[in-house]
């Protein structure tokens, strides 16, 4: 038993651990994001007083309802780590529920953000006003255009494992889709306390 | 329908593109013939285009970075006879608006399309190979990323024909690229083929790291790697800090250009200098990322051809480090003339001068390599002396331009175009070009021609002198960079002389291509039988040339620095393995190409406002990804028998010519 479990390894040498190193190398890509992240927080940083003719942030945030878009979020990274566990279990009907409703949440984050946006542009407000609603929908609206990528492939997720179970490939792209979505959360945190609350302060 | 496209965007009024077009087509006409003709397109399909081996995606990029070599050296060609005859009231042959179009596509070529794909290409021959891997970590992933960047390729060389390239500088400043200076598609050429290409660089960063942090051989610590997988690994490294700042500082010049918004207009709070301060904290780093893999070729190449091992290795490592380290904090040196205040500009300065003392380091680690070592002067070891000399000049005028003071005065004047040509052509290219002549018989089989090769290198070197030494003269006499034409007549006979200097590297290129039809010509004669040509020091040379399709049989086991050298000094090398194991690999993917195919047409439909096609196309990579993340049939396993085939006949060929290889008889 043993032995051949060794015989195993040996035969797969170069290609070893494959989902390790997948898992590894997404990390190491989440760095790479996370370094677009931060040049959009310091364009934000230099940018956010040069409000010109535009209002500043303290006139146009409503931090009830942002606050409302944070906890949607935080609960689906919350429900996305209920669903890894499932995955552990190797639960796979399980593992589809708490995807969905993580989605779900995601999607009515996504919604939130859209009907701001949707809102400010209406009474005049858009990007084009000034360079610090430049760069306050470029920041906040990249972070929303990365959870609707999670999105998508979350619900890709939902059609791999419900066809192919929970394959290792399947439960390597889970733990990463995973690890993306909390990094998701944590750049949130990060807008919501840099944009939102230094902003109406 | 078409967007800003109409039958005025085609250039049919300017002579000089309509011929080279047609050259283009013509020569294109007559590659898809000849691939009809001889009923290759089946072969190219699978073996090539398709291919997920990361020998055959370097030979690839190597490839295309030649073409762009030579489209970008015409650029060059072009605007030193402009300047040679463009003086006292003579307006020369090209106008201005072509001109400018000319030196930004020079610029931009060379660095992103010609310089970064070379060394991507020496990545992904040599990296793996060196570490004793099979493939990189991401093999599919790597394919995506050639695409991408064959996408930039593609989009920058359209430009040519459909419409105009960018007239704004290899680096695109707002605000004259903005709409309302640039409001033609020429900006928006640049910035698709940038970004789409960018993209693809960020993910080959990130997968050689992986690479190298978690497949090399059992036994391989950190400082036993050869010292172009470190210099690789540093580079990697500044590749994922510094891309995805392109990637922003292009998107938000981007959302300025489409959407209207300010981030570096000159109205309503933008900001011009805030893109040129994101812009050089990619560029400086982009330029240590060219640099160092070149140092660790002359690395290789010195250790080999000195027969020695490389003096003091460790502080080799080190110094490629702080010099990772270091290319971050040094953007500002770019435009010190920003007025960011003394204090600001003396730290960035001093943060640049000591630059020079790890790259001194490094020089003599060289010298003290070669020192009672057993040097063998082929074309490789002249291209490491001649960077030696010419790139401790460039580092030398580079220290002075890190002078504040001196930088206002010598900022954006001939000086300034002399020295990072100086450093960029005698550190990057005399790298790379030696690179290619020492790792070619590993890929191909067979050696290169030295004669043509020290050809190539003397007309290079002379060519560089006698082109760059009148600019750093008249950079002096006070003449500034981009100008088209000029009515000073003392600056004249220095700018008919670097015109004459540009024809002589034109014939040290064409020596490189003759050398390449004189070495495929020749090819029984310089056939490399024992994988070994050079009695060389690291893991690639232990295998066959041209390599397995899956490198190593078994894994090797390493031991020490050197690892191939460590083996043949214990006696173990070459040897006929007692029995073979089956060999997991991955399986050849179409997705790679459609992904780039439908990448073309997101950047063609977004940089002539085509809604549908963009639309289509970022459905048709979404539909991809989504087609290649249901295909389980992926991998697959490489029999005993056709691994003991393989090896066995690459042993006979060892063993038949044992005798003739002195460093093999212990066969």
């Amino acid at each position: 038993m043993s032995t051949e479990a060794l015989h195993h390894a040996h035969d797969d040498h170069g290609h070893h651990d494959a989902g390790a190193t997948k898992v590894f190398g997404f990390w190491i890509y989440i760095m790479t994001d996370c370094i677009i992240f931060a040049t959009l927080f310091a364009t934000y940083a230099v940018l956010h007083n040069n409000i010109a003719t535009g209002p500043s942030g303290k006139e146009i945030f409503e931090l009830p309802f942002v606050l409302i878009e944070t906890f949607l979020l935080l609960i689906s990274s919350f429900t996305s780590g209920i669903s890894m566990l499932a995955m552990h279990q190797g639960d796979k009907a399980k593992v589809i529920k708490w995807l969905i409703i993580t989605a779900l949440l995601g999607a009515g984050f996504v919604a939130m953000e859209i009907y701001e946006f949707h809102h400010l542009i209406e009474e005049g407000i858009g990007p084009d006003k000034s360079a610090f609603l430049s760069s306050f929908f470029t920041l906040v609206g990249t972070h929303g255009f990365h959870v609707s990528c999670g999105l998508i492939w979350m619900v890709v997720m939902m059609f791999l494992v419900s066809k192919q179970g929970l394959s290792d490939t399947n439960k390597t792209r889970l733990t990463c889709l995973s690890l993306f979505w909390h990094f998701l959360d944590i750049v949130w945190i990060c807008v919501f306390t840099v944009v939102y609350l230094m902003g109406a302060m | 329908m078409f967007g800003k496209l109409t039958l005025d965007s085609f250039p049919f009024h300017e002579p000089i593109i309509v011929v080279t077009v047609s050259i283009i087509l013509l020569a294109g006409l007559a590659v898809v013939a000849g691939l009809t003709y001889f009923q290759k397109w089946g072969y190219l399909w699978s073996e090539w285009l398709t291919s997920v081996d990361h020998k055959k995606i370097g030979v690839m990029y190597i490839f295309v970075a030649m073409l762009m070599l030579v489209r970008g050296f015409a650029d060059a060609i072009m605007m030193r006879t402009q300047l040679a005859l463009a003086d006292a009231g003579n307006a020369g042959y090209l106008p201005p608006e072509h001109y400018d179009q000319i030196f930004t596509a020079h610029g931009v070529i060379m660095i992103i399309f010609m310089a970064m794909p070379f060394m991507i290409g020496l990545f992904n021959i040599v990296v793996p190979l060196q570490i004793g891997a099979r493939d990189v970590a991401f093999p599919f992933l790597n394919s995506v990323s050639f695409w991408l960047f064959v996408v930039g390729v593609v989009l920058i060389n359209l430009s040519l024909g459909i419409g105009e390239f960018a007239r704004t500088g290899w680096l695109a400043y707002p605000p004259l690229s903005e709409a309302t200076y640039s409001p033609g598609v020429g900006v928006d050429y640049y910035i698709w083929a940038l970004q789409i290409s960018g993209i693809g660089t960020t993910l080959t960063g990130v997968n050689f790291f992986v690479t190298i942090m978690k497949m090399r051989a059992p036994g391989m610590r950190l400082m036993q790697m050869p010292v172009f997988t470190w210099t690789a690994l540093c580079s990697n490294i500044i590749i994922m800090g510094a891309f995805p700042m392109l990637t922003v500082a292009l998107a938000l010049l981007t959302f300025d250009r489409y959407l209207g918004m300010h981030f570096f207009t000159n109205t309503a709070g933008g900001d011009p200098m805030l893109y040129v301060n994101l812009i050089w904290a990619w560029g400086h780093p982009e330029v240590y990322i060219l640099i160092l893999p070149a140092f660790g070729v002359f690395s290789e190449v010195t250790a080999t051809f000195s027969t020695k091992r490389l003096f003091a290795y460790s502080s080799m490592v080190y110094a490629t480090a702080a010099i990772a380290v270091l290319s971050f904090i040094v953007w500002l040196h770019h435009f010190f003339t920003m007025g960011s205040g003394a204090n600001v500009n003396a730290f960035f300065g001093i943060a640049t001068m000591i630059i020079a003392i790890p790259t001194g380091v490094k020089i003599f680690n060289w010298l003290f390599t070669m020192y009672r070592g057993r040097v063998q002067f082929n074309a490789p070891i002249l291209w490491t002396i001649g960077f030696m000399i010419t790139f401790s000049i460039g580092g030398m005028t580079g220290v002075l331009l890190a002078v504040p003071g001196a930088d206002f005065l010598l900022h954006n004047s001939l000086f300034l175009i002399a020295h990072f040509h100086n450093v960029i052509i005698g550190g990057v290219v005399f790298g790379y070009l030696a690179g290619f002549g020492y790792w070619f018989p590993k890929v191909f089989g067979f050696t290169l021609n030295d004669k043509w090769g020290r050809r190539a290198f003397w007309g290079w070197l002379v060519g560089f002198y006698v082109a760059f030494v009148p600019l750093y003269i008249l950079g002096f006499m006070g003449m500034t960079r981009r100008l088209n034409h000029y009515d000073n007549p003392a600056w004249h006979p220095y700018l008919v002389v670097a015109a004459i200097g540009a024809f002589i590297i034109l014939g040290g290129i064409l020596c490189q291509f003759i050398q390449l039809y004189v070495s495929i010509r020749d090819r029984k004669d310089n056939m490399d039988v024992t994988g070994d040509p050079w009695n060389a020091r690291t893991l690639e040379w232990s295998i066959s040339s041209p390599p397995p399709f899956y490198n190593f049989a078994h894994m090797p086991n390493v031991e020490d620095l050197d690892a191939h050298w460590d083996n043949k000094e214990k006696g173990i090398a070459y040897k006929r393995p007692a029995s073979f194991e089956k060999i997991h690999m991955p399986k050849n993917a179409a997705a790679g190409v459609f992904i780039g195919l439908f990448s073309v047409g997101l950047g063609f439909g977004l940089i002539w406002y085509i809604w549908w096609m963009v639309i289509l196309s970022a459905a048709g990579i979404l539909a991809t990804m989504i087609v290649r993340a249901f295909n389980e049939d992926v991998d697959y396993y490489v029999q005993v028998d056709e691994v003991a085939r393989i090896e066995n006949a690459h042993h006979d060929v060892l063993e038949k010519n044992a005798s003739s290889h002195p460093f093999v008889t212990q066969v």
